[in-house]
């Protein structure tokens, strides 16, 4: 816990402005793809992002890597303000943290081989002068590829092995934050482990810091340290991974663990609980008032449409708990409560 | 008639009508594709059933011919460039070879599909409502206002709230949980006897993918079709499906009953792939991942296509698992499961490595 704060993100937002036509007027609207969340990841350290389809994974994601810039809300890396800063300013930020994309097709450039593809990067940074072929061989080889092909274009390459590419591409300029959007969900399912175990060396080796979005609850657990569960926008929990995964007190986070089919069931292991929630998520362009889930909470009363809650640190149940150590972990909603149980229990190995 | 898996061929001469009855059979499937560089076989020699009130999950990596297969199935390849050979019997009848009309009888009478992306299967330009009414109007003689409150009710009986507006709008006004509903209530307008749904969930998020998977397996009771699931997540087989069936570059590996297999796999991709999830409750420090990568299916490795990748061949006397393909054999001990593998006692090498693990 005493690793140096990297990020640090608060209140961060971002509206996609448009115009529509309502009736015979034409009217401004937003698209409220990130709507006011803060978060800090710390050197070395793994956040996961998780949530519902549209609730602002990706949007969060770019904003941090400033490939987007936000609304409003400020963005420190390192201590330095990043949220506004210009394109010539951005270079070192680039530098440090980097992105790896879900589609390992189309995120490389089939013309160029893969020596170009990760050459110019160092170029770019004035990195290894005169000794680019052997880093790039070298990171070949930290990915697990043959650092004799390195004259190969990536459509001769699997799936797999292009996304180690990217993965090459993202540590080639000695990042110290890297963004992972759904890194594996376009693979294989025989080639993801491969890949997790790849990010994971990586990270303990390097001491890097990963923000990892991904939609398979299972990889978020086994790779992140922190969780932040997204609803529609907003941060609704946010915490150590085991209080998120064995101890959430947020409805919608325990709906999400409980929607989630478990293979134990194979295993005679009885289904857990199941909550169902009904309708869709509603639009982010006209969110419900106050809490954001109550439209589909079982456990709405009137003060969840009129006002907001805040997150704050769950404390409520720190009794129950009790032998589980302490640590971060904060939800927004009015009506906390624990549920246990919603993730089958460590198995005996 | 015990068996999910009994001879091929058996009880096809009649119409499937009773619970656990064969309504598709395949045998030897087997489809090609040629392309510039050279002839793609997507699937090889499949051969499976699906019967009445039963889920068949059908599983394994992107590219090993479950989409393909299914889609032979329905008559969806362009028959002048694809090379089906074998068998499929649908309620008796043979399909390779059937002409195209064939086809448009069956779909949508006695097979639907539900795919991945809802889209391509509603129409952007008409109202739900309607395309549901009319698929209905093409097989029952009645009016069009009745074949209209039809489709409200199957839109209510999917789920879909406010059934009689909804039914008034477009596609694009519905969410993509409710689109992949209005598709599954457009597939079961006419009663099908076998459903086929591709990823139906794939797209959509698991709070939305919990609610469509239990309106599949609530309707499959309540109509008491055939369900072939298409899918790679494991999880989803093991709460939803009662026979499964693995494949593996275009071939089937492993079948038996789906929670029997996934507790117990007996030939060792099933293996690989259940010891690679990084399943819920563990948080084990490295997955045990497959090593290598899917082979390309312009050139298939000899002998069993998963010995490249293969950690057990050394268990298995010679070289069998470099040259010769593996038969379907039952797996000692283990009633009604099927796999193709070369090792003697394929449960017992894979518990002791469970075991070492
Ligand atoms: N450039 C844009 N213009 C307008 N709206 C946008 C834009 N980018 C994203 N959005 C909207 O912002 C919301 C959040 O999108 P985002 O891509 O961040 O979601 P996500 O959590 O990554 O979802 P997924 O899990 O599907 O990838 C969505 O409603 C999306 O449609
Ligand atoms: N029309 C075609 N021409 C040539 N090759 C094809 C054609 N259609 C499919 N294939 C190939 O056949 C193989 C099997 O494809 P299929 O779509 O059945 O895979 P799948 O098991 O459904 O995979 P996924 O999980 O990605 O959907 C793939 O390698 C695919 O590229
Ligand atoms: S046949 Fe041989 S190579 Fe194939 S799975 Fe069995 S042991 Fe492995
Ligand atoms: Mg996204
Ligand atoms: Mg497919």
């Amino acid at each position: 816990m005493s690793d140096p704060t990297l990020l640090e993100v608060t209140d961060l937002v971002r509206h996609f402005p448009f115009r529509e036509v309502q009736g015979l007027r034409m009217v401004k609207a937003n698209v409220r793809a990130v709507d006011g969340i803060s978060f800090t990841v710390r050197q070395g350290q793994t956040l996961g992002l998780v949530g519902e389809s549209g609730c602002g994974k990706s949007t969060t994601a770019r904003l941090v890597t400033r490939l987007d810039t936000p609304t409003s809300g400020s963005i420190l890396f390192q201590g330095r303000d990043i949220t506004t800063v210009k394109e010539s300013q951005l270079r070192g930020i680039r530098r440090d943290i980097q992105m790896i994309f879900q589609d390992p097709y189309s995120s490389l450039n089939p013309r160029h081989t893969v020596g170009a593809i990760l050459g110019t990067p160092l170029r770019v940074h004035g990195l290894h002068r005169g000794k680019e072929k052997q880093r790039v061989q070298q990171l070949l080889e930290l990915v697990g590829l043959n650092p004799e092909h390195i004259n190969r274009y990536p459509s001769e390459f699997s799936g797999g092995q292009r996304q180690r590419i990217g993965i090459a591409r993202a540590l080639a300029v000695e990042p110290k934050l890297i963004i992972a959007d759904e890194p594996v969900s376009a693979l294989d399912v025989s080639i993801q482990a491969q890949v997790m175990n790849l990010l994971a060396t990586l990270r303990d080796e390097l001491d890097l810091a990963f923000i990892f979005v991904a939609h398979d609850l299972g990889v978020v657990r086994h790779f992140c340290d922190q969780v932040a569960v997204m609803y529609l926008g907003k941060i609704v929990e946010y915490g150590d991974k085991r209080k998120i995964y064995e101890a959430p007190e947020h409805p919608y986070t325990q709906a999400l663990l409980s929607a989630a089919p478990d293979i134990n069931v194979a295993r005679g292991i009885p289904p857990k609980e199941r909550i169902r929630l009904v309708g869709d998520v509603p639009s982010p362009i006209n969110p419900p008032s106050g809490c954001r889930f109550r439209t589909r909470c079982w456990k709405a009363q009137e003060v969840c449409a009129t006002t907001e809650p805040p997150l704050v640190a769950a404390e409520n149940d720190v009794a129950l708990r009790g032998a589980r150590e302490g640590g971060l972990h904060r939800h927004a909603c009015h009506f906390p409560e624990v549920k246990t149980h919603l993730v089958a229990e460590v198995e005996p190995a | 008639m015990s068996t999910a898996f009994g001879s091929p061929g058996a009880q096809t001469t009649a119409e499937a009508t009773h619970p656990g009855d064969v309504v598709l059979d395949v045998v030897d499937l087997t489809v090609t594709f040629p392309t510039e560089e050279g002839q793609v076989r997507a699937v090889s020699n499949l051969t499976y059933q699906a019967r009445l009130g039963r889920t068949l999950a059908i599983v394994g990596e992107s590219g090993s011919g479950k989409s393909v297969s299914s889609m032979a199935v329905l008559g969806l390849h362009n028959p002048k460039r694809t090379t089906i050979t074998g068998s499929i019997r649908l309620d008796g009848q043979e399909l390779v070879g059937a002409p195209r009309s064939t086809f448009e009888r069956i779909r949508s009478q006695k097979v639907a599909m539900v795919f991945q992306d809802p889209q391509s299967s509603l129409h952007p330009f008409y109202k739900v409502g309607k395309q549901i009414a009319e698929a209905y109007r093409a097989h029952h003689n009645v009016s069009r206002a009745v074949a209209e409150k039809r489709a409200v009710e199957m839109l209510d009986l999917v789920g879909i709230p406010n059934p009689q507006r909804r039914a008034h709008q477009y596609p694009h006004e519905f969410s993509g949980g409710m689109r992949q509903r209005a598709m599954i209530a457009l597939g079961l307008v006419n009663d099908p006897k076998l459903l086929i749904a591709d990823e139906p969930t794939t797209a959509l998020d698991v709070t939305v993918q919990a609610q469509i998977l239990d309106l599949i397996n609530e309707l499959q009771k309540e109509f008491g079709s055939a369900v072939i699931l298409i899918t790679h997540d494991l999880a989803v087989v093991a709460e939803t499906a009662d026979d499964i069936l693995v494949m593996y570059a275009g071939r089937g590996v492993e079948k038996g009953y789906a929670k029997e297999v996934l507790a117990q796999p007996s030939m060792p991709y099933t293996y690989g792939l259940l010891q690679s999830l990084p399943s819920h409750s563990e948080d084990v420090h490295e997955l045990k991942a497959i090593p290598g990568s899917p082979p390309s299916l312009l050139k298939l490795p000899s002998g069993c296509s998963f010995h490249p990748r293969c950690s057990f061949k050394d268990q298995v006397p010679g070289d069998a698992c470099w040259t010769q393909l593996p038969e379907w054999r039952p797996t000692p001990g283990l009633a009604n499961r099927q796999v193709r593998c070369h090792l003697p006692d394929p449960v017992a090498t894979l518990r002791q490595d469970e075991g070492i693990r």
